[in-house]
């Protein structure tokens, strides 16, 4: 049976893990190399990188990270932040990015994502949906970190782009971002259910309930956090613990390499 | 820990364009091999192992071989039972023929057909599921029976001859998950991406095929 994935986010600037890593074992905390392999150690499904600075002189620094990441780390990794072009996607996935994700590039130009389909195979593309649910209860995209509202309807657009030949959608609601409250549970379930593609569901997890959740009531395909694991209150194996006790499927191995090789 | 036997060995990844290479490149680095990338045909003629990986579309595979004259020189090096390894469209591209985006005739070693997942559930099929091993053959050594392999892909090999096929995983059907036959082995699911388990995989087929040379 496939299991649902969990999904850890690093949100990196300037080569720098940033908001919240509080790892005392590791040497240096802000590696965002040395966290991926630390939480693929610990039973990570899957992570994603958001170059939360995304300037162009910082390009080189993402793709140095991308390469030593994908060095280390034997799982998949997803890479966004500041990608405009298929020229930028072909440069994170060469250097060793499994899939790529666009957020404002792809409102403001949606040919982005038929082009980087083409080029690349749908599974590796990634559309981030940032969504708001607005006082009259429609929900409404937003670019821009969550900044710019644009008039469009989020199931609309998730339609739109798995059209377009997104092979999944990274759902993040502006409602419950940052507050460790829950996901928002009808947001997630309006898109995931009109759609084709797998959706994860991300913005609000502050502990493994709300993760079971977002599956049995949101039908998110994974979920995505980073607060709760990078304060280290909730290690992985037991978040993944009480999920699989709630009857959902779940990865249980996380065997070490030196151990397995 | 690495098997030194496998420095020696001579592994030859076929280069030709497809997105995942660096990543089987590392993962073969990982366990202690030393590949090559090449995309000329002639780069099979010494090779103790060659590794076809791949991601995206067969009818881009299918031509991208053809333009490197890859095609008789693969069935050729796989007629003489030499150690081959396929992985996820390397294992697709082997089958005769895929319905990925209308009919595309594959390298036809393996009998049967690529065709789309069944309806129902959300297509790719994409992360970890449960491999269950329906023969134990070296390539599993260490590998406990129902452990997980990431997946990603739309299509499925529907094999004609079920008794190839060591491992499967359930997604609404039995997909076709690893097949083997003589020295031939292909994973529809990425060694390289489904973490210790998955480079398992790669230790045991290269140390499965060290120290046997090459008949010729």
């Amino acid at each position: 049976m496939l299991t649902k994935r969990i999904i850890a986010c690093f949100d990196v600037d300037a080569g720098r893990v940033v908001k919240g890593i509080s790892f005392v074992e590791l040497r240096d905390a802000g590696d965002p190399v040395e966290l991926a392999a630390l939480y693929d150690h610990e039973g990570i499904d899957e992570l994603v990188f958001l170059d939360i600075t995304a300037s162009h002189e910082d390009r080189n620094t993402v793709v140095d990270m991308v390469r030593h990441t994908a060095d280390r780390v034997f799982i998949p990794f997803t890479v966004g932040g500041g990608l405009r072009s298929d020229d930028d996607m072909r440069l994170m996935l060469e250097s060793g990015a499994d899939k790529i994700t666009i957020n404002t590039a792809a409102v403001e130009r949606p040919e982005l994502i038929s082009e980087g389909a083409h080029r690349f195979g749908s599974q590796c593309i990634v559309v981030a949906i940032d969504a708001r649910t607005e006082a009259d209860g429609s929900m409404q995209v937003y670019t821009h970190g969550g900044r710019r509202p644009t008039g469009m309807d989020a199931v609309a657009w998730a339609q739109e782009v798995v059209e377009r030949g997104a092979g999944e959608i990274m759902l993040t609601s502006m409602n419950t971002d940052g507050h460790q409250d829950g996901y928002d549970l009808s947001l997630t379930r309006a898109v995931s259910d009109a759609v084709s593609v797998p959706v994860i569901a991300s913005g609000g997890a502050g502990n493994a309930q709300h993760m079971i959740d977002a599956i049995t009531d949101g039908n998110a395909d994974a979920v995505l956090a980073a607060s709760i694991f990078h304060f280290g209150t909730h290690p992985i194996m037991d978040v993944k613990r009480q999920m699989q006790a709630a009857g959902i499927p779940i990865r249980m191995e996380h065997a070490d390499y030196d151990d397995v090789l | 820990m690495s098997d030194p036997e496998l420095a020696d060995l001579d592994v030859i990844i076929l280069d030709y364009g497809a997105g995942n290479l660096r990543s089987v490149v590392r993962a073969v680095e990982r366990v202690g091999a030393k590949p090559e990338v090449a995309s000329v045909a002639a780069a099979m003629d010494e090779a103790d192992v060659v590794i076809l990986p791949g991601v995206g579309a067969a009818a881009d595979t299918m031509h991208n071989l053809r333009e490197l004259r890859l095609i008789e020189p693969i069935r050729e090096y796989i007629a003489a039972d030499r150690p081959f390894l396929g992985v996820c469209m390397g294992l697709q591209a082997l089958m005769t023929v895929s319905e990925e985006g209308g009919e595309h005739p594959c390298l036809d070693v393996l009998e049967g057909r690529v065709v789309r997942l069944p309806e129902g559930r959300k297509i790719p099929h994409m992360g970890w599921n449960r491999v269950d091993q329906r023969r134990r053959t070296p390539l599993f050594d260490g590998i406990p029976d129902g452990s997980h392999f990431y997946f990603v892909h739309s299509y499925f090999c529907d094999m004609a001859q079920p008794e190839d096929v060591v491992a499967v995983a359930d997604y609404g059907t039995d997909v076709t998950a690893v097949v083997e036959r003589g020295k031939l082995a292909a994973t529809q699911f990425h060694p390289e991406k489904s973490g210790a388990y998955g480079l398992r995989i790669y230790r045991n087929f290269l140390l499965e095929h060290s120290g046997n040379g090459v008949s010729r």
